[in-house]
């Protein structure tokens, strides 16, 4: 049932590929991140942009993750749009994932307390320089935990990049599978390595939480 | 977003699929494309019963269970939420026959699907009902009441109506999660988007009306949760909101 030999034989392959999923999980994350902040960022600068911006992030988290990909990796040459798989992956995970920290960032710009934007108008600073330099670095350390759980959410989600035959971890144990019609020991092994991974990960931003509580506490 | 604006996102969503699909483009997809989504509905529908069925069990049991039951709940609920859905659905459907266990791709689908929104069900079962004050469970003391009895009647019902907007958000994840499907080849939505793609290319069409169906279908989970969520509220005074 379970080949140690067979085992030993793809795990090199395996690891290999762990590293594009590492990648992928890296650059997607710091999409969400970056275009998640501007979103947020958007919605209080620009009032206007309040209705089309929460529109978008509605019907971008109403639909699965699968469609956005095959939509931008089939439709986006239509539109003059040629991506390679990884790029169409890590850009479809990415903005995917913007729009859940959008709202992650939201909830931590209304944790700030109203008193803290009038005292920056009472000390005559202009509206960017009291989000960038009073606002944000209040809103941003207590919803640090939220944004690790949408790492580790995202990390889960590369698989199905597989659709796309980005050669990530799934991918490459589907091959596998393929070739030597054993997929026991390939996909095992992924399920344990996306095991492995998030436990870790699960701890290590239950520290982060801690440590932030300690120094935050308000 | 409010009530009435989902209201009327999904008018407007239902409104543009009915539109589109009397377009001369869109209308040779639209056979194929309900049988996907009565396919997406039928796994939604199946593996939301039983992701609630083993929410309860396993959340409970982390809580109450006696030692061993407790064990094997965590390990239940950090397996399923560790690893990924397609993973998960993956190797039930194609590992699991090398064990001499062989299922149906329906089967494993809804399986793989409910226990993967089960596990993080369970977390929301426990936390609702850790969230309930601690008076409730003095006084069910007091009036000398069984631990049973107690979580029946009186620690349940009010951790429900907490539990209610977080199941909101799970059954859309649920619902999304079943475009995985595809991939075990079930003809859901997402399995004959692909399939129509291949044979007619008309990529932009296709796509475009399945994200509509999708959308469609999210927005009424969230309608129909966010009605479910003011009735659980009615009659009890320090409902929490989400």
């Amino acid at each position: 049932m379970w080949d140690w030999a067979f085992t030993l034989e793809i795990l090199p392959a395996l690891a290999r590929a762990a590293v594009i999923t590492v990648e992928v999980t890296i650059l997607g994350f710091l999409i969400a991140l970056t275009l998640g902040l501007a979103l947020a960022v958007c919605r209080i600068a620009l009032p206007w942009t309040r209705l089309p911006i929460s529109l978008l992030v509605e019907l971008i988290r109403s639909t699965p993750l699968l469609i956005q990909i095959f939509f931008l990796y089939f439709v986006g040459p239509s539109f003059g749009l040629t991506l390679d798989a990884m790029t169409t992956g890590v850009l479809a995970v990415g903005v995917h994932y913007a729009t859940y920290c959008s709202e992650v960032y939201r909830a931590g710009f209304e944790s700030v307390p109203r008193g803290q934007w009038e005292a920056s108008v009472a000390l005559n600073l202009g509206r960017a320089t009291t989000l960038r330099d009073v606002i944000i670095p209040q809103a941003i350390p207590p919803v640090v935990p939220a944004l690790g759980n949408y790492l580790v959410a995202l990390f889960k989600e590369t698989p199905l990049l597989s659709a796309i035959a980005v050669l990530e971890l799934m991918q490459t144990a589907k091959i596998i599978g393929s070739q030597t019609f054993r997929y026991t020991e390939p996909i095992t092994l992924v399920g344990l390595f996306f095991l492995a991974m998030s436990l870790v990960s699960a701890w290590a931003i239950r520290r982060v939480e801690a440590g932030i509580n300690r120094r935050y506490r308000r | 977003m409010g009530l009435r604006a989902l209201a009327v996102l999904l008018t407007l969503t239902l409104a543009t699929i009915l539109y589109l699909s009397r377009l001369e483009d869109f209308r040779i997809f639209v056979p194929g494309l309900a049988q996907g989504a009565l396919m997406t509905l039928r796994i939604t529908a199946a593996a939301a019963v039983l992701a609630v069925l083993a929410a309860i069990t396993a959340g409970l049991l982390k809580l109450y269970g006696p030692a061993p039951l407790r064990w094997l709940a965590v390990a239940y609920i950090e397996v399923f939420r560790g690893t990924s859905a397609l993973v998960q659905l993956f190797w039930l459907y194609f590992v699991l026959p090398g064990f001499g266990i062989t299922i149906e791709a329906y089967t494993a689908a809804v399986i793989g699907i409910g226990l993967n929104i089960g596990a993080y069900g369970a977390e929301v079962v426990r936390g609702a009902v850790v969230s309930v004050a601690r008076g409730q469970w003095e006084a069910t003391v007091a009036l000398n009441m069984t631990r049973a009895q107690a979580l029946r009647r009186i620690i349940l019902p009010q951790a429900f109506a907490a539990m209610i907007p977080p199941w909101g958000n799970l059954l859309i994840e649920l619902l999304k999660t079943t475009a995985l499907v595809s991939m075990i080849t079930l003809g859901d939505l997402a399995f004959r988007a692909q399939q129509m793609n291949q044979t007619t290319m008309k990529t932009a069409q296709i796509f475009t009306l399945v994200l509509l169906v999708y959308l469609a279908m999210s927005l009424t989970v969230t309608l129909g949760m966010r009605l479910l969520e003011r009735r659980a509220a009615r009659g009890i005074l320090h409902a929490r909101a989400a």
